[in-house]
């Protein structure tokens, strides 16, 4: 059985890869040949499929076989970027990535010797089993294989201060794997870490007597908010800027799982799938501007107001979404993530998220300064977007994705239930099951 | 009872080993040596008694691994620059260590018949193996049967490191390149030609490699082996080859067009025997429903296939990664020799004008 957090997961990832796959092999023109071409989304396609896997199973190597298939095709398209520098981004992106996967390797691997199972149901079960025998001292393998998966899915994840690989991954890698990995990676690594957290090692553990939610994950998401979107401020480029901003982001995210509730983590849910539909919009719409004046300096986009209204009017709705105004996704998920944080007595943190909002204002104002504001260059050559058919699928992703945000902010009833469910559904203890028997033959659930 | 001095002298070396590897900066020595470390750590896996592990590692580690290294170097440099000691890296090491050893506490004790792994479905799988699957191997009715997802994963990892190498080293600006690199491996590959000894030597061995290879793909059900190992030392039968008479020789034998389609199939037939479990009722990979009224046959048979696919997609994979790296620094080399800026070769071998034969003469 899938679960329901499973689903939706594998429901917004879907949708985001989907979409971004639209803007096809934009941006790398220069780099795949043509006779290459099909490799490029052959590489697309293989991530795309480990990161469904991932969300998916129900299988803790499982998890490890599929991260690989994700991460090693993920480097790959990385490093088609149309710069050389891309090449540097996959290559820290590629050893980073390597390390976390490794840690997360190490971490099933000691996890297994102590339960000697890799089934998620029955490690939950054999772990809550070992924590009550010894009432006192823990058992310290569990702990040390914790540990590991953690700093391992933190460093895929791009926790603060395991970040440093995402900003240039995200900002040299071309228009679709940017909108992609920006929709999907980081989210369905999250959702690993939910479920090593409250299903493998058990929330009432690792929130109640490891601490881990409030004197770990607390303190380096809040840093996370901060410095993720303070960075944000200083970039010279869209990409770029939308990259640290996706590290304000993430602080977001694992902020919600801290508090270690039920409503915590549906806040979580949907703020994955608010950020995955916005962000995954917004790097669209960057590929649209590219497409149109050439370049994503923010220098550049001065009078894009006039020169491109719709495209510029798309990303200030992009950018009301990141900072969360009523009306967009951001807020729902916003709102639920504060009113997680007042249920579980977190008043200063809740003030911090507001006051982090704040500086996504500056990000987002900055750019609509420039684009509004600002007289276009006269010698600028026209703007010959929006003819061929590849520029109108472009267009109709970023619409359909940046209209996705709109319709879920403004009647967010189902969605919000669909997470509470599913955030409940993590949250059952593991059923008794006394003996996990494979099937008969053939892999088993 | 020679087990645990054995043990204990093999992990000595692969602790030496491990050290100088990190201290060298001359890189081919630490490609050469991390060969050593895998096959010390194949000889550890033996006294373990996990020979179709120990076969992998030897077959993978020190064998093919070693060889795409050197390819990476003759690509870059073989020499490290000098970096500086970066303190935040050996704080994060060590912490990483401390933490492994601190997890050892706990750990079950080495061969506890009592350790957790030993009950579920380890127990299982060695208790039930020859009554579901009829494999006299059980690591292989395990690999390809009851963690046949994980195979498949695994297959679809090399896959991908097939697909992603092809995609960075053919995209146009590498190939274009600089001209600033330098190009060690192939001026001084023409001499390896130009030995006798090798090329006999070579000429002999390669029929009993390949035939070895067949061996070990079929086998696998009964002995050590299986798609993996035998697609790795189908391979490295072709490397060799092409190590001894050059890449354009081989890719005579080897057409890429067809390597790349072979990536595909083997993949393929993994997840449509998959595919098939399911047109015949069973579940994904559930090779029992294949042949209802006795199981264990469905079992052999899809078992049969899966390896097929597996060897398959493994050895063209390797063969590919080859081609990519050897295939470029051929034209880089051209050109350069060409600007006249040819480095001069490090083995000097007395000129042998009547075998400084062209590129394919020497091929069989």
């Amino acid at each position: 059985m899938v679960s329901q957090a499973s689903a939706f997961v594998v429901g917004v990832v879907s949708t985001v890869a989907f979409f971004a796959l639209f803007l096809g092999s934009r941006e790398t023109r220069h780099e795949v040949t043509d006779d290459q071409e099909h490799l490029f989304y052959a590489a697309y396609l293989l991530c795309l499929a480990g990161l469904l896997g991932m969300a998916i199973t129900g299988d803790a190597f499982n998890v490890f076989v599929f991260l690989e298939i994700s991460s090693l095709s993920s480097y790959a398209l990385v490093a088609m970027g149309n710069r050389r520098r891309a090449f540097s981004a996959a290559f820290n992106y590629l050893i980073l990535g390597t390390i976390g996967g490794t840690f997360v390797l190490i971490g099933i691997g000691l996890l297994y010797q102590v339960t000697g199972t890799l089934n998620a149901q029955d490690i939950a079960q054999r772990v809550q089993t070992l924590e009550n025998v010894a009432h006192d001292t823990h058992n310290r393998t569990l702990l040390v294989a914790f540990a590991f998966m953690v700093v391992g899915l933190g460093l895929k994840l791009a926790v603060f201060p395991l970040h440093q690989w995402l900003p240039g991954a995200y900002a040299e890698a071309p228009a679709a794997v940017s909108a992609f990995l920006a929709g999907t990676a980081t989210k369905v690594i999250y959702f690993q870490l939910l479920r090593t957290t409250v299903v493998f090692f058990g929330a009432a553990h690792v929130f109640g007597a490891l601490r881990f939610g409030s004197h770990v994950l607390m303190p380096l998401s809040v840093v996370g908010m901060f410095v993720g979107s303070l960075a944000a401020v200083y970039q010279p480029t869209l990409k770029r800027m939308l990259a640290y901003s996706s590290v304000g982001q993430v602080g977001y995210l694992t902020l919600a799982l801290s508090f270690g509730t039920e409503e915590g983590v549906t806040a979580g849910l949907l703020h994955l799938g608010a950020h995955a539909l916005t962000k995954a919009g917004l790097f669209v719409v960057v590929a649209v501007i590219v497409a149109g004046i050439g370049s994503n300096r923010i220098g550049a986009l001065a009078g894009l107001g006039k020169r491109m209204p719709l495209t510029a009017f798309a990303f200030v709705l992009g950018g009301v979404g990141l900072i969360g105004v009523p009306g967009t996704a951001g807020f729902i998920s916003k709102w639920a993530l504060l009113q997680a944080a007042f249920d579980s007595e977190h008043y200063v943190v809740a003030g911090l998220v507001l006051l982090s909002s704040l500086v996504a204002v500056v990000y987002v104002w900055r750019i609509v300064e420039v684009m509004y504001f600002r007289a276009p260059d006269p010698d600028a050559a026209p703007i010959t977007f929006g003819r061929t058919v590849e520029d109108k699928l472009a267009i109709t992703a970023a619409v359909v994705l940046l209209g996705a945000t709109l319709v879920f902010g403004l009647f967010p009833a189902q969605v919000h239930e669909l997470a509470a469910d599913a955030a409940h559904q993590l949250f059952l203890e593991p059923e008794a099951v006394v003996s996990p028997l494979p099937v008969h033959g053939g892999a088993h659930r | 009872m020679i087990e645990l001095p054995l043990e204990a002298v093999l992990f000595v070396f692969l602790l030496i080993v491990g050290i100088v590897v990190g201290r060298l900066r001359n890189l081919f020595g630490a490609a050469m040596l991390t060969g050593i470390f895998s096959f010390l750590s194949a000889g550890l896996f033996t006294l373990m008694t996990a020979v179709d592990v120990a076969f992998t590692e030897a077959a993978v580690g020190a064998g093919i691994s070693t060889v795409l290294f050197l390819a990476t170097l003759a690509l870059t440099d073989d020499t490290e620059k000098p970096s500086e000691r970066s303190w935040l890296a050996i704080g994060v090491v060590t912490l990483t260590a401390i933490a492994l050893f601190f997890g050892l506490f706990d750990m079950p004790g080495y061969g506890d018949p009592d350790a957790p792994i030993h009950g579920g479905v380890g127990k299982h799988y060695l208790e039930h193996s020859w009554a579901e699957i009829g494999l006299p191997n059980v690591v292989t009715s395990v690999l390809a049967s009851y963690r046949g997802y994980d195979t498949f994963g695994e297959l679809a990892v090399v896959f991908t490191a097939g697909i992603g190498v092809t995609l960075l080293l053919r995209s146009k600006s590498a190939q274009m390149g600089d001209d600033k690199a330098p190009i060690p491996f192939r001026s001084r590959a023409p001499y390896v030609r130009e030995m006798p000894i090798v090329r006999a030597v070579a000429k002999v061995m390669l029929p009993f490699i390949l035939l070895f290879a067949l061996y070990v793909q079929a086998h696998g059900d009964f002995g050590p082996g299986g798609g993996f190992q035998a697609g790795v030392v189908f391979a490295a039968g072709f490397v060799l080859y092409g190590l001894v008479w050059g890449p354009r020789a081989l890719q005579r034998v080897a057409r890429e067009r067809f390597l790349e389609t072979g990536m595909a199939v083997g993949l393929l037939m993994y997840g449509g025997v998959g595919v098939a479990a399911l047109f015949m009722g069973g579940t994904f990979l559930d090779y029992s429903a294949f042949t209802p009224e006795h199981p264990q046959h469905g079992q052999h048979w899809g078992i049969f296939l899966v390896e097929l696919g597996v060897g398959l997609t493994v050895s063209a994979v390797m063969l590919v990664i080859y081609f990519v790296f050897t295939a470029r620094p051929r034209s880089r080399a051209e050109r350069n020799r060409q600007a006249g800026s040819i480095h001069p070769p490090r083995l000097t071998l007395p000129e042998v004008p009547e075998l400084r034969a062209s590129d394919d003469e020497g091929a069989p």
